[in-house]
């Protein structure tokens, strides 16, 4: 964390295009009349991913005039919350996790790989292409270390599969959205050493069906 | 009622009473930056920890739980809280320390050092030693207007700020952004406050972090002499206290006073203090060959009556300032009565109001406090925003609070449309749909419904020709069994006095306009009279203080004191008598304005009966005896409010103050106000080109 302020190349204007507009519009109608404000999450949201996964200052004004807020009440939310992204982004935006499982599962390997190819934090690459920032835990420790690219988790990492992946990207090349080393989730990665009774040894079938479950012994000891 | 046991002390609160209210109606301080009690609650300094049984087994916010949360004890004893226990005292050590971390050891270069609520509280309730080596925390300084400079290193995010102007500016510039230890308090973008009562958020700032930008550097609180005086920038009357260093006076903050001005003053009442050293008038002047020249008190009181004794009494006018105590109009109006002159009015705007009608036709009945309690309010041809801003606040709590019977307050509007900072149903430019709300068409219906409806009528309605006619139908309006909703909005702080004393003219006299006319009279005498054009011809005499409109018309300049710089009386709109006391003395040859006109009395051989203020004061007593009753209020008599019925035109009405900043000589001199004055006015082109 540090201190974010505006982007200072700004656009001239924004405006929500008509399907946005109308999504807006059905978002604000959840909340009852003078409680649109509620909606501001979603409106901010909805602007940062149409406007190139960053927020103009132009957006949030915008946002406030639907929304009936002072401004700084707009600024205030969008300054909070890191998700909201104040300056321009790359296409491919690595948001990298840094806190303690991921780190202790390798994650300064993918930050070194990270610097090495895309360079410093929030600077964006001359071909637009790629940005990173590292943020804190996104959830998803047991496949730890990973990071996030534009709406995606990609985890299970190492130096290897994050380069891999980063020029599967530039060239444009389809890539496997989740764990990198052959998991499905987040099951044992040799495959199960407990209840294969239930689940198969694979780990992959999951469970049993009522009747293959009823089928089972009571007790598998016997 | 609720009962609470607090160190031992059984007390009786109402249960919604927080538990830091509780405290101290049983007699304990508890320390506090974030809560503040015309704010709402934020909870977030934690500086009010208490230990409560019957709650949560830790420290507990005091400012955010009330008292009826706390459970009884096992045999039903009143809840218990403690706040001097051990608990207590490591809690407030520790939330200190934590305060401390990051802020600045800067006490010595420090405004707010000597009245300071951190160092204060440091000192009573924190550790005698920072057990800290890592590097400070700096945050970056913003711009946020021209009367409040940033030093937001020091901010501990009580956000105080915030909440003030959100809530009772409602104009909410302020903010708090980023988060976490990056947390920053800011307007948006760095704009300046919007606010006519910004200058506010530096008494609540709780540390140094917002100062105000004129007096930085200044002075040190403990230096200060402190007089308590009244506001004369609008006719609010606003309780202020004027803080002097030697002879001069540095700033003026607001005085509390729950009836008129609760705890706020507007940005004009305090940071026009320049204006009061600016373009002053220190030495009589006389006009010689077409050019002013420095004068002895002799040769200008010579000159005066040499005029007097050429000229006869019908061609003498006296008019009335808008700044003028009390005392100085009453003795300018006894020298008048003493030369047998009729000539004599306070209106400078033409205003309509007779004093013949009764006290309660130019009085703000319903009393200031009265808007706490209206159910409907109807605004015709004012501006409150401008015309008074803490009035404004006022009733933007009032709407804050809601319907009495749910739903919104009622506010209407008729005449020129501004933001007023809460909504209103604009009902139009022209007074004559007056006659059909009177029919109970339309907002007429509500307020016809309400049992407290308060009128509140612009001091610009009564310069028009129809002035008297839309009072009369407001009148109708507003009066109500006991409730007398007739409120009269003045824009002259001496106006109400003035009325009250009867500085109108005589018999066959001529009113301020009439006097103004080139011809109409030989010798002038203006008492502070600055908002109003004399046409060439006749000799005209400056009393005043500054280098204003009527100082450059005089012909003879003499020179009187300011509100600072008298003891004197002055009535607000609702008819409060209030005094306000000398903070210093008048720069050089200047002289208070009822001694100018006992000292010129005695050179016309018409020597006035006083030789004292107290002599004065007591004439001024036999004469209209409510002026005794100072910081009272006497009631106009609603059932005597009948007023001339008339016809309406239908002009738009309009708000007579068309720039907040100067509307007096002494805001008129002050650079802050000039400098406040061209930011509004930039802010006001930028908004209309979008």
């Amino acid at each position: 964390m540090s201190v974010r302020r505006l982007a200072e190349q700004q656009p001239e204007t924004f405006e929500f295009t008509p399907e946005n507009q109308a999504w807006l519009e059905s978002q604000i109608a959840r909340y009852p009349p003078g409680r649109q404000a509620s909606a501001v999450i979603p409106a901010l949201w909805k602007a940062q991913k149409q406007h190139d996964y960053w927020l103009p200052q132009k957006a949030i004004e915008k946002v406030a005039d639907i929304l009936g807020m002072p401004y700084i009440r707009v600024l205030e939310v969008a300054t909070f919350y890191t998700m909201f992204n104040l300056e321009p982004v790359g296409k491919y935006f690595v948001q990298l996790c840094g806190t303690t499982p991921c780190l202790l599962r390798g994650a300064d390997a993918i930050v070194a790989v990270c610097k090495q190819r895309i360079g410093h934090q929030r600077k964006v690459t001359a071909d637009g292409l790629f940005s990173w920032l590292e943020v804190e835990c996104l959830g998803a420790c047991c496949n730890a270390p990973m990071v996030q690219i534009n709406d995606d988790y990609y985890s299970d990492l190492d130096a290897e599969s994050f380069g891999k992946l980063l020029d599967d990207l530039a060239a444009g090349r389809p890539t496997h959205i989740g764990p990198q080393n052959g998991r499905q989730r987040s099951e044992p990665f040799g495959g199960l050493t407990a209840l294969t009774e239930f689940y198969g040894a694979d780990g992959k079938s999951g469970p049993l069906s009522d009747a293959q479950a009823a089928a089972q012994p009571a007790n598998p000891a016997e | 009622m609720a009962k609470i046991i607090v160190d031992g002390i059984e007390v009786d609160v109402p249960p919604d009473y927080t538990l830091l209210q509780a405290a101290e109606a049983a007699g304990k301080e508890i320390p506090r930056f974030c809560f503040h009690e015309r704010l709402s609650v934020a909870g977030n300094c934690r500086m009010c920890l208490v230990e409560v049984k019957g709650g949560p087994p830790k420290p507990t916010a005091s400012c955010a739980m009330s008292v009826k949360d706390l459970r009884p004890g096992p045999n039903g004893e009143p809840p218990v809280m403690f706040t001097n226990s051990p608990m207590v005292k490591k809690a407030r050590e520790g939330v200190m320390e934590f305060l401390l971390i990051n802020h600045p050891l800067d006490c010595p270069i420090c405004d707010q050092g000597g009245e300071c609520d951190l160092q204060d509280q440091a000192l009573a309730f924190g550790r005698d030693r920072s057990r800290y080596t890592e590097n400070k925390n700096a945050v970056e300084n913003k711009y946020i207007g021209p009367l409040v400079k940033t030093e937001m290193t020091r901010c501990i995010q009580c956000t105080r700020c915030v909440r003030f102007t959100a809530e009772i500016c409602g104009t909410s510039d302020m903010g708090n952004i980023n988060r976490g230890e990056d947390s920053e308090i800011t307007t948006y973008l760095q704009t300046a406050m919007r606010s006519e009562l910004q200058g506010n958020v530096t008494d609540l700032c709780p540390v140094g972090a917002l100062l105000p930008r004129p007096q930085n550097f200044r002075a040190r609180p403990w230096e200060y002499s402190k007089t308590p005086g009244v506001d004369v920038s609008d006719a609010l009357g606003a309780n202020i206290r004027i803080d002097a260093r030697g002879r001069e006076v540095v700033r003026i903050l607001p005085r509390l006073n729950e009836a008129v001005n609760e705890e706020w003053i507007s940005d004009k009442a305090r940071q026009s203090v320049d204006g009061l050293k600016l373009q002053r008038l220190d030495r009589p002047y006389l006009r010689d060959n077409g050019k002013l020249r420095p004068a002895s008190w002799s040769e200008a009181f010579n000159a005066i009556a040499a005029k007097v004794k050429a000229t006869s009494s019908e061609k003498v006018g006296f008019i009335g300032g808008d700044l003028s105590s009390v005392e100085d109009l009453f003795a300018a109006k006894a020298l008048a009565v003493a030369l047998g002159v009729k000539n004599v009015d306070c209106r400078q705007d033409g205003a309509k109001i007779d004093p013949a009608n009764g006290r309660a036709s130019y009085l703000f009945n319903a009393t200031v406090e009265g808007i706490d309690q209206a159910d409907a309010l109807l605004i015709i041809g004012s501006n409150p925003r401008w015309e008074s801003p803490v009035l404004n606040a006022r009733i933007r709590r009032r709407w804050r609070q809601g319907g009495s019977q749910g739903g919104d307050f009622p506010i209407a509007v008729i005449g020129e449309q501004h933001d007023l900072t809460y909504p209103y149903e604009h009902l139009g430019d022209s007074p004559d749909v007056l006659q059909n709300i009177v029919k109970g068409e339309g907002f007429g219906k509500i307020l016809a419904k309400a049992e407290r409806p308060l009128i509140l009528i612009g001091a610009g309605v009564f310069a028009r020709d129809d002035g008297p006619a839309i009072a009369a139908l407001a009148a109708k309006l507003g009066v109500k069994g006991d409730w007398n909703g007739y409120c009269v909005l003045h824009n002259a702080a001496s106006r109400v006095g003035a009325l009250d004393i009867g500085f109108v003219p005589g018999q066959g006299g001529l009113n301020a306009p009439a006097m103004a006319k080139a011809g109409a009279l030989d010798l002038l005498f203006l008492v502070g009279a600055d908002e109003i054009a004399i046409e060439p011809g006749a000799f005209v005499v400056y009393v005043g203080t500054h280098g204003d409109r009527g100082a450059h018309r005089a012909d003879v300049i003499l020179p009187g004191a300011a509100y600072t710089e008298k003891s004197g009386l002055y009535v607000n709109t609702e008819g409060r008598v209030q005094m306000t006391d000398r903070a210093g003395f008048p720069p050089g040859d200047a002289r208070e304005d009822w001694a100018i006109f006992r000292a010129l009395s005695a050179v016309l051989d018409k020597t006035l009966p006083f030789d004292s203020l107290a002599q004065l004061r007591a004439l001024l007593t036999r004469a209209v005896p409510h002026f005794a009753g100072i910081d009272q209020i006497e009631k106009g008599d609603a059932g005597a409010l009948k007023l001339p019925a008339g016809d309406i035109s239908a002009a738009a009405l309009v708000s007579p103050i068309t720039d907040f900043y100067l509307t007096n000589p002494i805001s008129r001199a002050s650079k802050v106000m000039a400098e406040c004055s061209a930011l509004a006015k930039s802010a006001a082109l930028k908004q209309a080109a979008e």
